[in-house]
């Protein structure tokens, strides 16, 4: 990446401005948060999947030491509310009601039922023992099928079903694609359901301030948050204030508005003091949201000549219990997103949203990209092993070629640019693909126990949420614009305040690179301001991949505006007209003279004394922007990966793993490759090591760190990362986002390594996570006990 | 409650703990130590970990009064005389944290495993460090950092006279060094 005299910190591999305090603990986690007589919170949680409550006494818990007062979900049945669902996918959708604390039933192992306030965390958590809850037990609902046969056990009996949603698209005529085909290939891919476990867990504190709240939570959309807050409790907005201060990792998980916060909330108020509660991980995975978790049948029909002609995708999406945020809408982000990067003339898509007694689904990384990418780039690898075609020439023959951009796909997305051929020539040079092909000849021919494998990912995705239009075309609550405001001190600095709200991200140093050039300012003298609704009153907050295309555009917008007042004021001293001026590296000059200048700061302080303005000038610089997107950005990139897998003991190890990806224009290269890393991590994660696994009765069995498999450094291999540039038209910044493509490209390359390597054992499919058992399982066709071969 | 005494980061304590309380707890609830966080309940994730006379210890796997008489550094005492330590400044310019959460317990557990090996292979890096879990990074550039920062503390050990061209320490947590990294 190169940077130019003009734009000397775009492009640049700027250390990041948030490391010091991070690197010296002085770090300001919610947890970190100590208040003056803050008591502290914690939960008595179901241990039961589906039950009635019969009874709460929580009067032993009151006589133990530290203990304050403690409620039950029904004490606070008038004032709790319901948790908020911004995304009723369809006009009939089924939308059960969600107290913060349940009051009459439990409907997953792990919701709360009652709580105990003390004055320490310690005596809060020994006073839980103490609570008394009868249960009477209701059948579990863990299938998804299950649920929705005739008769089924419901989870909400009130609703008469377990669907909660059918949400259908038919584009083209799928049909005729299918009858006239050469070639159909029908699969059922299993996303499991995962637990998205960024580092720090969840904790909320509040604080009621005469009439008002500030509530510091760990979340990712504290914007949001206060306006769910407001409308589930019917606090009035102006009196909440919400701060995310620093969070430790989010990856969909704390884009949430969840009972801990509402409750907070709730407490605060009637106890008058604060309240505070910190997860502890094994809770936290039980009751944070979890993701993925769908069934997903899929068709492709093809010409002999590899040609696609239709894509048919049925899904069951499992809800969970109840739906909360954006539950609805995960597998709907992914409907448009099937047919990837290929041409073909028809496409049909339908979603069954179903109710489990499990913890609700929602966001991870990605957010339903992830789970289209895994069935069009697993189905495509099936294909071409079915037209014996390798399968980077299968894609070759359908992708969309570079010069067809902007290309509008049976799906309805207008794709603005591109470059696949580009992308996958740059890999395949890199991985040594044909090298490698030969060795697998070599290796097969010889029966080696250990065959290897390589996979193809060829991805896109859509970034940059959202147009608000197209949200409200699929009933989403709320718009996707972004507001940014840009703050001339009169000592010239600047403050940059961002309504995206980073919890690992680095926005401050990639937004102050935007604003360095942009206003010709030292990338030290500016500092960005998020994540607090008093400091940044307006923004949609950060996930999505959205911050840099949506929040950056805004950011850019607001510098250009600064410019203009500037330019005003700049052109009054030098006597100049304003179109003569040119401004460039900060400074504004007659254009083609040798007349005095003026830097930025000068006028800046010009305006702050205001004693010789512009007619009619205010005195100030200060310039915001709130943009809403024309359209989406589609990253893509091409991903290679090969495994070595042990056919004895079904141990798979990455031998390599190349990723090259087209974000378009990088603003901070460092930054970029960090993203790409930590998603190839999850998404490798989510094929070889993780699953959220419910036993019969319906408890989380991988309840805690020990038992659910994120990956150590001993368990992810070295990755061979490079980019192509395409830039964005979509956005100034010809940017794309890249929080997700790492995880929506790799979780398909890894599988279809996994596959490519056992092909000449007979095996089409390793359900995931291919752990050892079932990949060797799959290459002995041995049974586990439910008979399954897999 | 049984009484300890112990030095944190170069201060004298004496403190009475409640003998069930964890190494963890005493350092964020009663010191206020709170750059050291807690990540899980299962001793699995690395984040609280700390230097035990010099050893790495994940601090809620010790109980506070086992602590009595020892000597702990957590990641607010690791920079001294003015300067980061040489793990904190290759953190820094490889981009080895995102969200940072679990940093303090990477560099010191990483400070532990160049104190055992002090030229480690890439493969031993991660070995090394597969107590310290992180959901962010995807390790490699942990990886790049640790190698870096072990090539340094070698050279300095073999060249004993002080660096020129050492950082400073940045005064206060906004004060961030600017340090262009040229991956």
């Amino acid at each position: 990446m190169t940077t130019t005299p003009e734009a000397p910190n775009l492009g640049r591999a700027q250390a990041r401005k948030e490391d010091a305090r991070l690197l010296t603990g002085r770090t300001n986690w919610t947890d970190n948060i100590r208040l003056p007589g803050a008591l502290h919170v914690a939960f008595v949680r179901s241990p039961l999947a589906h039950a009635r409550i019969t009874g709460v006494d929580y009067s032993a818990a009151l006589e133990l030491p530290g203990v304050v007062a403690a409620f039950s979900g029904a004490d606070f049945a008038d004032e709790q509310g319901s948790l908020p669902c911004a995304w009723p996918v369809t006009e009939d959708i089924v939308t059960p009601a969600h107290p913060p604390m349940a009051v009459d039933e439990v409907r997953y192992a792990g919701e709360a039922v009652a709580c105990v306030v003390a004055r320490d965390a310690q005596s809060a958590a020994d006073a839980l023992e103490a609570v008394d809850v009868d249960y009477e037990p209701l059948p579990a609902v863990l299938d998804m099928e299950a649920a929705l046969a005739d008769g089924a056990d419901l989870v909400h009996a009130d609703a008469g079903t377990n669907r909660s949603f059918l949400w259908p698209l038919t584009e083209g005529d799928v049909d005729a694609a299918f009858d006239g085909a050469d070639v159909v290939v029908t699969r059922r891919y299993r996303q499991q359901r995962l637990i998205p476990a960024a580092m720090e867990p969840r904790a909320v504190v509040c604080r009621p301030e005469g009439d008002s709240f500030t509530l510091w939570s760990a979340t990712q959309i504290p914007h949001v948050l206060r306006v769910m807050l407001a409308m589930t409790t019917g606090i009035p907005e102006q009196d909440i204030r919400v701060i995310a201060p620093d969070v430790g990792g989010g990856f969909g998980s704390k884009l949430q508005v969840t009972a801990e916060e509402v409750l907070a909330l709730l407490l605060a108020r009637r106890l008058g003091l604060p309240v505070k509660w910190t997860e502890t991980r094994s809770e936290g995975f039980q009751t944070t949201h979890h993701g993925r978790d769908q069934i997903q049948d899929v068709s492709i029909a093809a010409d002999a000549d590899g040609r696609i002609r239709g894509l048919k995708v049925d899904l069951l999406a499992d809800m969970g219990a109840y739906l909360m945020l954006v539950t609805p809408g995960v597998p709907i982000l992914g409907a448009l997103m099937f047919p990837g990067i290929y041409k073909m003339d028809a496409y049909s898509f339908s979603c069954t949203g179903v109710f489990t007694t499990k913890m609700p689904t929602d966001a991870y990384r990605g957010a339903g990209r992830p789970e289209a990418t895994y069935a069009i780039e697993r189905i495509m690898n099936e294909l071409a092993d079915e037209l014996g075609m390798d399968p980077l020439e299968l894609r070759r023959r359908n992708w969309i070629a570079h010069e067809e951009f902007p290309y509008t796909t049976i799906a309805g997305l207008t794709y603005d640019s591109g470059n696949y051929e580009a992308a996958t020539e740059r890999a395949v040079e890199l991985f040594g693909y044909s090298e490698l092909r030969a060795e697998q000849e070599r290796r097969r021919a010889a029966g080696d126990p250990v065959q290897l494998g390589i996979g193809v990912s060829t991805f896109t995705e859509m970034c940059g949420l959202a147009p608000s239009r197209v949200l409200g075309s699929l009933r989403y609550g709320a718009g996707g614009w972004e507001h940014a405001s840009v703050r001339m001190l009169p000592t010239g600095k600047v403050e940059v305040v961002t309504g995206s709200s980073a919890h690992g991200q680095g926005h401050e140093t990639a937004w102050s690179q935007i604003v360095a050039d942009r206003l010709g300012v030292p990338f030290e003298d500016i500092r960005v301001l998020h994540g607090d609704t008093q400091v940044a009153p307006r923004g949609m907050d950060t996930y999505g991949s959205r911050s840099l295309v949506v929040g950056g555009t805004a950011v850019v917008r607001a510098c250009d505006r600064v410019v203009d007042k500037a330019r005003a004021i700049a052109a009054h001293m030098l006597e100049a007209a304003e179109e003569d001026l040119e401004f460039s590296g900060g400074v504004f000059r007659v254009r083609g003279t040798e007349r005095p200048s003026a830097t930025i700061q000068e006028v800046s302080l010009a305006a702050f004394a205001a004693h010789d303005l512009p007619e009619e000038m205010e005195a100030s610089l200060d310039s915001e922007a709130t943009v809403d997107p024309d359209d989406f950005s589609y990253p893509h990139g091409t991903h290679l990966c090969a495994v070595e897998v042990d056919t004895e003991t079904g141990r798979t190890r990455i031998r390599s793993y190349v990723a090259v990806d087209d974000v378009g224009t990088i603003v901070n290269p460092m930054i970029v490759e960090g993203q790409v890393h930590g998603g190839l991590a999850q998404g490798i994660a989510q094929a070889l090591y993780e699953e959220a696994v419910y036993d019969t009765e319906g408890n989380l069995v991988t309840s805690t760190m020990a038992d659910y498999l994120l990956p150590s450094a001993a368990d992810l291999p070295d990755f061979t990362t490079d980019r192509t540039v395409t830039p964005s038209t979509t956005n100034p910044l010809g940017v794309k986002g890249v929080g997700e493509a790492g995880t929506i490209a790799s979780t398909p390359a890894v599988v279809n390594a996994v596959v490519d390597a056992l092909r000449p054992y007979g095996v089409r499919d390793v359900p995931m996570p291919c752990t050892p058992e079932r990949v060797w399982r799959a290459v002995t066709g041995v049974q586990d006990n439910e008979g399954a071969a897999q | 409650m049984p009484n300890i005494r112990v030095t944190v980061d170069g201060v004298r304590y004496d403190d009475q703990v409640e003998a069930r309380n964890l190494l963890v707890h005493y350092l964020r609830e009663q010191l206020g130590k709170v750059g050291t966080p807690i990540g899980c309940d299962t001793s699995n994730c690395g984040a609280c970990t700390v230097l035990l006379d010099g050893l790495s210890a994940k601090s809620c796997s010790v109980l506070a009064v086992q602590a009595d008489g020892h000597d702990i550094t957590t990641i607010e005492g690791l920079a001294a005389d003015g300067r980061w330590h040489p793990l904190q400044r290759a953190f820094h310019e490889h981009h080895a944290l995102q969200c940072g959460y679990c940093t303090p317990g990477m560099i010191l557990a990483a400070i532990d495993l160049l104190r055992e090996n002090p030229d480690p292979s890439d493969e031993e890096i991660r070995e090394g460090l597969e107590g310290n879990l992180c959901r962010c990074t995807g390790y490699a550039n942990i990886v790049a950092a640790v190698r870096a920062a072990a090539a340094e503390i070698r050279a300095a050990a073999a060249a004993p006279a002080p660096r020129a061209s050492a950082d400073p320490v940045p005064s206060a947590a906004a004060a961030a060094p600017s340090v262009e990294a040229t991956p």
